[in-house]
């Protein structure tokens, strides 16, 4: 291994709070000194007062692989979180076969080995996503995997739910579960309002989302099991978890980085682009979100890396597949919100490091002296524009294309690695 | 005879243990250890029960508490008859109430009664003249199975088992075995531990006078005996359990989650067993180890105990 430095940079480590100029030491694959003292040694990287953070770990990435490579394998997946600054992605279950079984967590992790950047895995929380019956989760656990999902479609039957909640439990396991009510949401393709009406769309309320938050809230408190709402879109579930950690309830939640810079108008023309899946709500929602990233309810901010071909996209806005690819985008995108003053760059760099990390129980995330050096490099004002062209995903379906962007990744390292450097350019 | 430190024992059923007191447990457990030995068991003078007649109501299929109770009245000469109504007049719509004023009108001395239901030996104790006893109703109480465990571990500890450990481990929610138990190992003096999945606990256990566990490791953790409880086959299929297999490595009893408990450590199964799922066979057939047989064997003997108190009850001998 060698020793690298990293010098003048502003270091931002959002769980201490830092945010001075100063060198970061690496050797071994680890920080081995941090701070304005340091006195450099081995090669060395200027940065030109560039910030340095924790590389962010994203905990909703969805790839092809195994049963659809064609979308994403997991090695272009790397690639592209290489070059958005992520360092550990979280790869959903929902794949073909589904991840249920200790044989397919080990299968991702020997996958995730060959690629540059932590590859973490979430089991199913049911065999075959059924929603019915209970996965080894306890055996999958102890081969490393990280949380347990039942991917996009969620538990809808409550007494399951409760049990997987109480049997996880036991294990300290985290369990992910979408919060959309199933008969509320089905058919739905947007969000359920004046706009989505006027274009004939089938659109799901706010309601569809706040019903599971509730009961999954309820049932959390219940069984005392760790719960993490997956992806929330709109204000009345802001409020819904805002009241239940004043209640002292531990819950955690994420959103979609598409839901904090999106709102409903983005579908705009009938772009399937912006067809995802919770819906782009109203602009209030998005401020709702962006308010509750700033205050600390909202825990986790994804990218919810979802590729699609262009065949599942060039279709009538109903019948295309929801999603977005966000790997590379999520950190700029987060930095575009914080140069708009809508978003607090500490809060934010929070959501995509040090609170994943605590709740995936993972070393990285924090720039400290014997942390691992993940660390990514981003200049916060530089201006660019968006082009899916230039995506290094396999499937380019964004809806941020030709949008102008504010802030980029400018280096990344992963174990003290350079795995991605564009000061060169 | 079926008296203790001066109490006479006076139940006219036996409901559930919590219908006993401290002496009238120990009056039924000194008549099952005098029935343990063989020459008192099988002796030709089967006078106690003579004349009486015992029914044996079984709305559940059983093999080993049914056999053992027929076999417990013969040896103590009343007549036995063995009603599986499982598969007579409850299929043709008779209700349990018209069952039980059928019944009364024979005029049976000893009634014994499994259900699926919890309460319904207590329903039927209140419309019938004679004497019921639970064989086990539904998730609620097997009072028999209670005290057939505690002379076991008597004869066990050599007469003295207040004060040791143990744990009761696998199904409990579902298991009138453990809550039976549970009350009284207590009443005798046991440390009592629970441990299993939450799934399979109930979420307010802590409060039966047991110790909740969730993992093997802590809650052996210097048990003088593991008592298993067995897992129903459709309970293992991802419903409250993912798998067997997944069972079996977190709580099924092998050598290493033994090794847990105290050295010497005594197990239990009240059975049947699901070796490979709750048990391993090497622990199931190891008669250092395992007073898994002694069980069905102190079984007749308590039993035989039990219907001798209740007789004598019934005649006023006190």
């Amino acid at each position: 291994m060698t020793t690298l430095t990293l010098t003048n940079a502003r270091i931002i480590d959002p769980e201490t709070g830092r945010d001075e100029p100063g060198h970061i030491l690496i050797d071994g694959g680890q920080i081995s000194g941090i701070g304005p003292a340091i006195s450099p040694q081995g090669d060395i990287l200027d940065v030109k007062g560039a910030i340095a953070a924790p590389g962010l770990i994203d905990m909703r990435v969805l790839t092809g692989e195994p049963g659809a490579e064609n979308r994403e394998s997991i090695a272009s997946a790397a690639q592209a979180a290489a070059i958005g600054g992520v360092t550990s992605i979280v790869i959903m279950p929902d794949t073909n076969p589904v991840i249920d079984d200790m044989s397919l967590v080990e299968y991702i992790q020997n996958r995730g080995r060959e690629t540059d950047i932590s590859v973490l895995v979430a089991g199913a929380l049911t065999k075959k996503l059924d929603g019915k019956t209970l996965t080894e989760i306890g055996m999958m656990s102890e081969r490393g995997a990280v949380m347990f999902s039942n991917g996009a479609t969620p538990i809808a039957d409550s007494l399951i739910m409760r049990r997987i909640l109480s049997y996880s439990a036991r294990f300290n396991a985290l369990v992910s579960n979408r919060c959309k009510d199933p008969a509320l949401t089905n058919g739905a393709c947007a969000h359920e309002s004046d706009f989505s009406s006027r274009l004939g769309l089938n659109g799901s309320p706010s309601t569809a989302e706040r019903i599971m938050v509730e009961r999954d809230i309820a049932l959390a408190e219940l069984t005392g099991g760790r719960l993490l709402i997956d992806m929330i879109s709109s204000e009345d579930a802001v409020n819904a978890i805002r009241n239940a950690k004043r209640r002292d309830i531990e819950i955690a939640s994420s959103v979609s980085i598409n839901h904090l810079c999106l709102n409903e108008i983005d579908i705009g023309d009938y772009r399937t682009f912006a067809k995802l899946d919770p819906p782009l709500r109203e602009e209030t929602d998005r401020l709702a979100l962006l308010d509750a990233v700033n205050d600390g309810t909202i825990d986790v901010v994804v990218s919810a890396h979802d590729p699609r071909p262009a065949g599942e996209k060039r279709l009538p806005f109903a019948e295309a597949s929801p999603g977005a690819v966000g790997l590379e985008l999520l950190l700029a995108a987060g930095l575009s919100q914080v140069a708009d003053d809508k978003l607090d760059l500490m809060a934010f760099l929070k959501t995509v490091t040090i609170n994943p990390a605590t709740l995936l129980d993972l070393p990285s995330g924090r720039l400290q002296e014997g942390a691992p050096a993940d660390i990514v490099i981003f200049d916060p004002s530089k201006p660019w524009v968006c082009n899916s062209d230039t995506l290094s995903s396999k499937s380019n379906n964004t809806p941020f294309d030709t949008r102008r962007m504010t802030g980029k990744v400018m280096a990344t390292l992963s174990a003290g690695k350079l795995v991605h450097n564009s000061f060169s350019e | 005879m079926a008296s203790s430190h001066g109490y006479p024992f006076e139940k006219r059923h036996c409901l559930s243990i919590a219908d006993f007191h401290r002496p009238d447990i120990e009056s039924l457990l000194s008549l099952g250890e005098h029935y343990l030995d063989l020459s008192v068991q099988k002796s030709s003078e089967r006078s106690v029960l003579a004349g009486k007649t015992l029914v044996n109501l079984f709305f559940e299929n059983s093999t080993r508490t049914q056999k053992s109770f027929e076999l417990a009245g013969r040896r103590l000469g009343a007549d036995v008859i063995n009603m599986n109504v499982a598969n007579s007049s409850v299929k043709k719509g008779e209700t349990l109430l018209d069952t039980a004023a059928t019944l009364n009108a024979m005029n049976p001395d000893i009634l014994v009664v499994r259900h699926g239901a919890s309460g319904a030996p207590a329903l039927l104790s209140q419309k019938v003249e004679c004497s019921v006893i639970n064989a086990g109703d539904g998730m609620h109480e097997h009072p028999t199975q209670a005290l057939l465990d505690a002379l076991t571990l008597r004869q066990a500890f050599n007469g003295d088992f207040g004060g040791i450990r143990i744990a009761i481990c696998g199904d409990i929610a579902h298991s009138r075995v453990a809550r039976s138990n549970v009350q009284l190992l207590n009443m005798l003096g046991c440390d009592v531990r629970l441990v299993g999945p939450p799934t399979l606990i109930p979420s307010n256990a802590d409060r039966w006078g047991a110790d909740v566990f969730h993992d093997m490791e802590t809650g052996l953790a210097g048990c003088d005996v593991v008592m298993m409880l067995r897992l129903q086959l459709e309970r293992m299929n991802g419903a409250f359990v993912p798998s067997k297999r997944e069972y079996f490595h977190f709580y099924g009893l092998d050598r290493t989650k033994l090794g847990f408990a105290k050295p010497g450590a005594l197990v239990m199964h009240p059975g049947p067993m699901n070796r490979g799922v709750e048990i391993s066979s090497d622990i199931a057939d190891d008669p250092d180890i395992s007073l898994i047989t002694q069980q069905v064997e102190t079984g007749v003997a308590m039993r035989m105990g039990i219907l001798h108190a209740l007789s004598d009850a019934q005649d006023g001998i006190a």
